[in-house]
């Protein structure tokens, strides 16, 4: 029986989406008598009545209110971003139970309340969803708000299902109670904004002038804060971003990463790959020209430290997070905010089986006292420890430069790396030649002649090689061949780390 | 040592296996054992083929930017004469000497550009005994004078322009030829006036040949000469697409050449080659006017661009013939023995933005790079791969692309098919405006000239307008890819956990949004990132199905930044001259500064009248496409 009432509606609410605006048509063939309806007295009728108003949420006027800010209300997003007919709606007769300020009056109660909680499905795949909706109380959150939350997040636990939170509230704190997908929030370019304090409070407190925008806007918060991983154009370019990210990610920590189909061939040659490292070690390329199945990546944080691209990918069909230093951007080095962008994405790589391959040109740590008294030793050590400690496949390619402890950090083979690779390009060394040669023969003459003996002893792949810090130098050109059968091989690796309570990544 | 081997071999022949020509290499006929190839691109990985064939070992020279480009990969051996810059590697005679020296060439073939027509270069190889792949410097010299050139051809019996006596005359609505220098054609408009002005005015401070075609034809006939005073011509082409007085379309024969005005052409031609002791090949460019009178224009004594569509009407190597000519052989061939097989046409693809003034040069990474060679009757001659960057510092040239066909109607038609299977991606590329040309019924009726362009264009290339039938197609394609799509993402492979109900999806509504107008598809609005391309154009799609389509609309539409206070660069290139500095004040249409790309310069003018605000390029500086230069008030 409630199964059936689910599915009834699911169908409802996907009909009143596509027809915004206007009024419920009856459900499943039953006429109702509409405003009589208040006194009716069969539960029936009264089940259908605040199924209709809880669809309507906050009313006409707020729904055109919201449309005019250019958003979109919680139920049309649900609608976009679950596969047709797939949501099923959880309490939707939960109401908020303030009795102060006259909200205990009929008027003001809306069945649902200010959020939209149920499971569906995206590609067919289970998903637990939240939407919290503008309309009621500004999305504002009640305790029943809350306790709606978390009813889904506990039952996506037990079946082990993500859960994806759609947040649209004024309400002061919300975001930090609740976890979106995976931990992955996402931003609505210019109709969105999220601070701790707004301008107001940060006026009387510090006395900044600042506008929403600034303070918390999208841009914000995808290129200088790094709160938000990712903005889109609309609500409709995220929602549909994110039904591609979706398929990207594992159901769960304990599910492997989905495989789709690829129509690529795993063994094609990539021959623009061997001449994508320049031929000046000074001169910059685009570590995103990396070639993936069908060209399809889904970048993280594209506007954050741009120095560090992360990301998604599929290689042969299986999901891969691609971490790569960024020739383009400040010369690839690693920073504070870049060492951070890259922990993060490689523990979430880790925490949900999903293996990592690392693209390495990095001539070292950024230097400066900006940067040490930061705490870069502090943050680098974050990279560092998250390779180390990650136990999915690695597999490493050094391009051009990995030089000092940049090159320790970027997955090499001393942090558990299962398949290092070097280009024939690539440079393992303590550091440049010039900078070398100046520390060893400083004041002595013949620097220059020096500069060559060192290039030619240490700015070449031989040295890392020879030592069995690089598994094979590879022609790049079979780069994409060579990591579609490795992670053939790592598919059934398993290694654990030793017992502990939890790690202790250094914060 | 190599000779020996070849006579112990049993008697073969080499015989050309390309789909458009056949020509015999016999590997008796003793040449060079090693030439070197002082030029880059598709000319050089063009001439090495034929070295190839001729069992003759090449080396290349190359910038140092260069260094892994194709013509370095095909030769057998390499040598960097120097930095990026053309006149410092490709033109730097000195470093190209000591690559020869070093290497052993007994031979160097030039190319077309960059040393080919360059008299010093010529004495410097003979002076070292090296053979030039070319003409000897008297040809040269006689012909890269343009008034001496035009004495010896009026000596010569050949027809040159009216009134022509040695000294600049402007012929109005036919041409307009000032003197001295090389051959460089430039100045672009059809407004004579504007080109008047600017070439009187350029020419007194820089001395070089500005040549303004207008309304007329031009017909290239291609001769070949020997030592021994034989000469022959290999017919026309036809050379009249051009923009900015590049050529883009070229084709052999020409329409518009009658057997006998052809032979006449050829004839003076032969006897123009004749009187200079000509040898090698060569080209004689003749403006023809509606009435079938030619004129003498000027004689490019180099291996020409366009080469290819004569060796597909004849049947020749050029390459070779040059090669056998340099060493000292015969011509092969009689005159009667110069067919006109069939049809064949070229189409020169560009890094280029062709909707901006018919091409502004483009540069960027080939990411994705397939020549339609899988298609019977294409040859595509190119020296670029998948990877290769189009750099600032050459030709933005692509490739060339040769269609051949036994009718014309068959070469065009096998031009658009090659076009359509024309995969370039990473760059801005020309094959829009290339396959519009190749389909205006204009040019299909041979109604062609100089003027082609900017008469059939006025208002710029717009791209190709869609039917009512195409845009059914590209719909229903882009449709088709969607539901394949969406169908495909909800497939996976060893998933334990998905719907148990499986989802057939039998109807599909789609809406897509193609030029601004919304179509409806039975019911989705699919999200095609990258476009669909029909007729070459790329038309950006929306796809989004019914649901969101309806939604859609309520979302807030981008603001786009107001251009008119805010100049970018075009394309990228060198600021050479910043016209203007903050608190100036311009008028609308004034000229800001001037950005040089790719041998051509563009006058960057104010859209208002206004005063500046900030201006953030410095001449000198290199800048990008989309860079902001100047910001104004």
């Amino acid at each position: 029986m409630a199964l059936c009432v689910r599915a009834l509606l699911g169908s409802a609410a996907a009909r009143s989406l596509a027809s915004p605006g206007r009024s419920l048509l009856p459900l499943r063939g039953r006429t109702l008598t509409l405003p009589g309806l208040r006194c009716a007295s069969t539960v029936q009728q009264r089940v259908e009545l605040k199924r209709r108003k809880a669809l309507e949420g906050g009313g006409e006027k707020r729904t055109e209110a919201q449309h005019a800010r250019g958003k979109l209300t919680a139920r049309e997003r649900v609608a976009l971003l679950l596969d047709p007919d797939s949501f099923t709606e959880l309490d939707m007769f939960v109401e908020h139970r303030c009795s102060d300020f006259g909200m205990e009056a009929d008027h003001n109660k809306y069945p649902g309340d200010s959020v939209v909680t149920g499971h569906g499905r995206i590609n067919g795949r289970l998903v637990y969803v939240f939407s919290q909706d503008f309309t009621v109380f500004g999305g504002s959150l009640s305790g029943a708000h809350a306790q709606k939350i978390c009813k889904i997040m506990d039952q996506a636990m037990t079946v082990g299902a993500p859960v994806i939170g759609l947040n649209d509230s004024g309400g002061a704190r919300i975001q930090e109670g609740v976890e979106s997908l995976a931990g992955y929030a996402d931003i609505f370019l210019d109709t969105s904004y999220l601070f701790i304090t707004g301008p107001d409070v940060v006026k009387s407190v510090t006395n900044e002038d600042v506008t929403q925008e600034e303070l918390g806007g999208a841009k914000t918060h995808t290129s200088v804060s790094g709160v938000a991983h990712r903005a889109f154009e609309n609500d409709i370019d995220a929602l549909l971003s994110l039904r591609d990210f979706f398929n990207f990610l594992p159901l769960s920590n304990k599910d492997p990463p989905p495989v789709t189909e690829c129509h690529d061939p795993s063994d094609r040659l990539v021959p623009g790959l061997d001449t994508l490292v320049p031929f000046e070690t000074t001169k910059a390329y685009d570590m995103l020209d990396i070639i993936v199945d069908e060209r399809d990546f889904f970048e993280i944080m594209p506007n954050y430290a741009k120095n560090i691209v992360v990301g998604f990918a599929r290689m042969n069909g299986r999901t891969v997070g691609i971490v790569g230093n960024q020739p383009k951007v400040a010369s690839g080095c690693l920073d504070i905010n870049s060492s951070v962008k890259g922990a993060r994405f490689v523990r979430f790589c880790d925490a949900f089986n999903i293996p990592i391959i690392t693209f390495v040109d990095v001539p070292g740590f950024l230097p400066g006292t900006a940067q040490e008294y930061g705490g870069i030793i502090r943050h680098g050590a974050k990279l560092l420890y998250a390779f180390a400690e990650a136990t999915v496949p690695k597999i490493t390619i050094i391009t051009r430069k990995a030089y000092g402890g940049a090159y320790d950090v970027m997955s090499s083979k001393h942090l558990r790396g299962d398949v290092n690779y070097a280009w024939p390009t690539a440079e393992v060394a303590v550091m440049g030649a010039k900078g070398a040669v100046q520390i060893i023969f400083r004041g002595k003459e013949n620097q220059a002649e020096a500069e060559a003996e060192y290039v030619e002893k240490f700015a070449n792949p031989f040295p890392a090689a020879v030592r069995g810090f690089v598994d094979d130098i590879i022609q790049p050109s079979t780069t994409r061949l060579r990591i579609c059968r490795d992670l053939d091989v790592l598919a059934s690796k398993k290694q654990t780390n030793p017992w502990k309570k939890h790690a202790n990544i250094p914060l | 040592m190599l000779s020996v081997h070849a006579s112990l071999r049993p008697r073969c022949y080499i015989i050309s296996c390309h789909s458009q020509y056949s020509t015999v290499y016999d590997p008796h006929e003793k040449t060079f054992d090693k030439i070197l190839i002082a030029n880059r691109g598709e000319i050089a990985c063009r001439v090495i083929k034929t070295c190839k064939k001729m069992g003759i070992k090449t080396v290349a020279v190359h910038s140092d930017v260069d260094s892994s480009a194709v013509h370095v990969k095909m030769a057998d051996e390499a040598f960097c004469v120097g930095p990026a810059p053309t006149s410092k590697s490709y033109l730097n005679m000195d470093t190209i000497m000591e690559a020869i020296r070093q290497t052993g060439a007994q031979a160097v073939h030039p190319g077309y550009g960059f040393l080919s027509e360059n008299k010093e270069f010529a004495r410097r190889l003979a002076a070292d005994g090296v053979s030039f792949i070319g003409p000897d410097t008297h040809a040269i010299q006689a012909m890269g004078d343009k008034i001496e050139s035009k004495l010896i051809a009026k000596a010569a019996k050949v027809n040159t322009i009216p009134g022509f006596d040695g000294v600049v005359k402007v012929r109005v609505a036919l041409l307009l030829h000032l003197s001295e220098s090389l051959g460089s054609a430039r100045g672009c408009t059809s407004d004579l006036l504007t080109v008047c002005e600017s070439c009187s005015s350029e020419a007194a401070d820089k001395s070089r040949t500005y040549i303004l075609y207008y309304n007329c034809v031009c017909v290239f006939i291609q001769v070949l000469a020997d030592k021994h005073g034989n000469a022959l011509w290999l017919n026309e082409r036809e050379c009249s697409i051009q923009r900015r007085n590049q050529k883009v379309v070229e084709e052999a024969p020409s329409t518009f050449l009658d057997p006998v005005t052809r032979r006449a052409m050829g004839e003076q031609a032969v006897s123009l080659a004749k009187a200079v002791k000509y040898s090698s090949a060569g080209t004689v460019e003749f403006l023809v006017d509606s009435k079938k009178n030619f004129y003498f224009l000027e004689m490019n004594t180099r291996l020409q661009v366009e080469h290819p569509i004569t060796e597909c009407i004849t049947g020749l190597d050029l390459v070779q013939q040059m090669i056998r000519v340099a060493k000292g052989y015969k011509l092969q061939h009689k005159q009667e023995d110069i067919p006109i097989n069939g049809w064949a046409i070229e189409s020169r693809v560009y890094a280029e933005d062709p909707y901006k003034s018919f091409g502004l040069p483009s540069i960027g990474r080939l990411s994705q790079y397939e020549e339609p060679l899988n298609l019977p009757g294409v040859r595509v001659d190119s020296g670029i791969q998948e990877g290769s960057d189009i750099s600032i510092y050459y030709d933005p040239m692509i490739s060339k692309l040769v269609t051949y066909g036994s009718t014309r109607a068959e070469a065009l038609k096998k031009m658009e098919d090659a076009l359509d299977n024309y995969v370039i991606r990473g760059v801005t590329h020309n094959i829009p405006l290339l396959r519009e040309i190749i389909v205006h019924p204009r040019f299909i009726s041979g109604d062609i000239s100089t003027n082609f362009l900017p008469e059939v264009y006025p208002e710029g290339f717009k791209g190709h307008p869609l039917a009512a039938g195409e845009q059914r197609e590209l719909l229903a394609a882009a449709a088709a890819l969607h539901v394949a799509a969406q169908l495909r993402s909800q497939r996976f492979l060893g998933q334990q956990r998905v719907s148990s109900v499986p989802q057939e999806r039998r109807n599909w509504e789609l809406c897509v949004e193609l030029d601004k107008g919304v179509h409806m598809l039975g019911g989705i609005k699919l999200n095609l990132n990258t476009g669909l391309s029909l007729c070459c154009k790329t038309q950006n799609l929306l796809l989004l199905s019914k649901l969101a389509a309806s939604l859609n609309k309520l979302m807030p539409e981008k603001i786009p930044e107001d251009t008119s206070s805010i100049l970018r660069s075009p394309m990228p290139g060198t600021v050479v001259a910043v016209s203007v500095k903050p608190g100036d004040t311009v008028a609308e249409g004034q000229e800001i500064c001037v950005i040089e790309a790719m041998k051509m310069q563009n006058s960057m003018t104010a859209a208002k009248t206004a005063k500046v605000k900030s201006v953030h390029c410095t001449a000198g500086e290199t800048v990008g496409e989309g860079d902001l230069l100047v910001e104004l008030e």
